[in-house]
């Protein structure tokens, strides 16, 4: 096989998996087949999608992050606040949240760095920390009343058959669109993939390790605030216990995706795809109407575990023909 | 090096939390005997930590082999709900083994995973901890499932010479792990195993084996600490059982001083560290502050606890006392 055709394998499975999948929903409930709910799926995804883009930068560099969903909760709430009781505007509100994440996102990055500490338990103290923060915000839900929001709820492009592209889904569109530009396009990307590939190595290459990790994470955090900030535009209000558990969402958007967990290699579409297919089953739930919400995490448990039995398979399908060939050259 | 079973850092800090309970609240310690059973916030203390000391014990043991069970959580609501959809109907030992076997089977799982298979343990185990919670609500059939079975209400509320049966179950289960652990060589080959997986496989070890073991081990204290969960309540609640306590049990056994990159492990202080987050737990409420309170301290006291164990940190101190002799 062509070895750049090889390269891609993972995102095609994902792209069959989703066409699949819609085909299937499409012959049991003939409405399915819409641009009124690829619209929707988009839409309703769209906070998911944004945070799973920051969170593919983190897997593909061999980290982890498990602080963006409370860094979301955190943020709802903080901008409910801001707008409703301590009278910024929008977006001055946005512009501050977006700081404060950024900010908290960097120093998780430098913790992890600087004290040479594992990813994993580095972020469940930034877990913690947003979370407990947004509960002494405010436990309770503050509605958002403010005009800016319902205005921006209206703004959408008008697609045939009631269909509307909106704004939650425009922003998702576009950081999709950037990250992939970011990862596959400039050397910040590479050095991403570097990362993940080898640190050591990489480190001896003359890449500045502690600064694109110190970046990586940092990105990973403005994009949860952005995230929490769509979230927030979704419900108009904030509330400190929302995106309970985003995190196990994102991160599994990322491996269905075909993102290799180890690190070193993934795309930004293939999470595109993963999210799209989480909203799939979500969608396909409601219009069955029948099928308890329960359903959506055993069949997202079973795609986590075929799409990682799946790369097991082809890391040992990737190691095997090196060896023949060079068996081949003796012979 | 220093060794993690020294543990005078955490008998110190659990001393401390106890000490500052006792001057926010001066009846702390007070205790009463009622109906044979022993009462008081003490006592309280204990018994409300029973569920992630049971975790921690298994938890510890898989951190020891350098792996981690994400998973625990999603095993207490499985097991729990179990148990109580069955204990109204059958006689205990039959409710019991049901539940047990189902832990055991999620640890083989997960175990067949990691060692078998070679997939990450985040990776492996966050499966069940996304699908475990959908496969309790299937039991449970999306209800809160309550039962009247007084045998099984025991694991909650009972007592076993005026302690708390929680509490008993802890200790017994303590001294099984101790036993089977520390009077064998399984210890010592769960040390090999997560010092250097590669090393004791050619030494002789047989790693898989070993991996296997210890995920269903965990798996059995997960299904313990659900009974115990789904006996307090007096039933399961498959959305909330164990819900966020896999992230307290790594906490309490970080907190044991167990190193999350494998190896050297304690399984006393393990269960000293999820004693030493309750104690917290109840001292924030015991002191009027708000219990949202909890996370903060707890995202505190993990860092804290890291930062003491970084090797960077070792190595600017050693330069430190270097320069200033």
């Amino acid at each position: 096989m062509n070895p750049s055709v090889h390269r891609v394998m993972p995102v095609f499975a994902t792209a069959a998996v989703f066409l699949i999948g819609f085909l299937v929903c499409s012959l049991a409930y003939p409405n399915f087949a819409s641009m009124r709910v690829v619209m929707n799926l988009l839409t309703d995804n769209a906070f998911l999608g944004i945070v799973a883009v920051g969170m593919t930068f983190v897997i593909i560099s061999g980290g982890i992050d498990l602080s963006v969903g409370s860094v979301i909760g955190f943020t709802t709430v903080f901008v409910a606040l801001a707008i409703e009781r301590w009278g910024l505007s929008p977006p001055a509100a946005f512009v501050t949240v977006l700081i404060l994440s950024a900010l908290f996102g960097a120093t998780m990055g430098a913790t992890i760095e600087y004290f040479d500490l594992p990813p994993f338990i580095v972020t469940l103290a930034g877990m913690f920390l947003a979370r407990g923060a947004s509960f002494l915000l405010s436990t309770e839900s503050v509605p958002i009343s403010a005009e800016f929001y319902s205005h921006l709820a209206d703004i959408a492009i008008a697609l045939p058959g009631g269909a509307r592209f909106t704004v939650p889904a425009m922003i998702m569109v576009a950081v999709v669109i950037i990250g992939a530009v970011l990862l596959h396009f400039t050397r910040f990307g590479a050095n991403v993939y570097a990362l993940g590939g080898s640190r050591a190595a990489t480190a001896l290459m003359g890449v500045n390790v502690t600064r694109t990790t110190v970046l990586i994470y940092t990105l990973s955090g403005l994009l949860a605030g952005l995230s929490g900030i769509v979230f927030s535009l979704y419900t108009s209000s904030g509330y400190s216990l929302s995106a309970v558990g985003v995190e196990l969402d994102a991160i599994a958007a990322v491996v269905i995706g075909g993102t290799l967990l180890s690190g070193g290699y993934g795309f930004v579409f293939g999470t595109f795809l993963g999210v799209l297919i989480q909203g799939l089953i979500q969608t396909y739930i409601s219009f069955d109407g029948s099928l308890s919400s329960w359903w959506a995490k055993i069949a997202t448990g079973l795609l986590l575990f075929g799409f990682i039995a799946f790369q097991q398979i082809m890391l040992k399908l990737a190691r095997r023909p090196r060896h023949r060939a060079a068996g081949a050259i003796h012979a | 090096m220093k060794l993690p079973r020294t543990g005078a850092s955490q008998a110190i800090a659990l001393g401390m939390i106890f000490l500052i309970n006792w001057m926010v609240s001066p009846q702390f310690f007070d205790l009463r005997l009622q109906d044979g059973r022993l009462f008081g916030s003490f006592i309280d203390v204990l018994n409300r930590g029973a569920p992630v000391a049971l975790l921690s014990l298994g938890m510890v043991l898989v951190i020891a082999t350098r792996g981690i069970d994400l998973s625990v959580g999603a095993v207490m609501a499985i097991c729990g709900a179990i148990a109580a959809s069955l204990a109204d109907s059958y006689p205990l030992p039959v409710v019991l083994a049901a539940s047990l076997g189902a832990g055991v089977l999620c640890g083989l799982w997960n175990g067949f995973l990691v060692a078998i298979l070679g997939i990450q343990p985040i990776v492996a185990t966050l499966i069940l901890m996304v699908a475990g919670r959908g496969v309790a609500q299937l039991i449970t059939e999306g209800r809160i499932v309550t039962f009247s079975s007084p045998d099984l209400a025991w694991f909650g509320g009972g007592s076993v010479l005026g302690l708390p049966s929680p509490i008993a179950l802890v200790l017994a289960t303590l001294a099984l792990t101790v036993l089977v652990v520390r009077r064998t060589a399984l210890g010592l080959l769960i040390e090999a195993t997560g010092g250097n997986p590669r090393a004791s496989a050619l030494a002789g070890v047989n790693t898989r084996l070993v991996i296997l073991t210890v995920y269903a081990w965990s798996g059995l204290c997960g299904a313990l600490a659900g009974i115990v969960a789904a006996a307090d309540i007096h039933g399961a609640d498959a959305n909330n059982a164990g819900l966020w306590l896999e992230l307290d049990a790594i906490l309490a056994v970080v907190i044991g001083g167990t190193s999350l990159f494998g190896g050297r492990f304690s399984l006393v202080l393990a269960v000293v560290g999820a004693l030493i987050i309750q104690a917290m737990n109840t001292g924030i409420l015991l002191s009027g502050f708000p219990p949202e309170l909890n996370l903060v301290v707890k995202a505190v006291v993990v860092m804290a606890v890291l930062l003491a164990q970084s090797k960077r940190l070792a190595g600017l101190n050693r330069l430190f006392r270097r320069s200033h002799p």
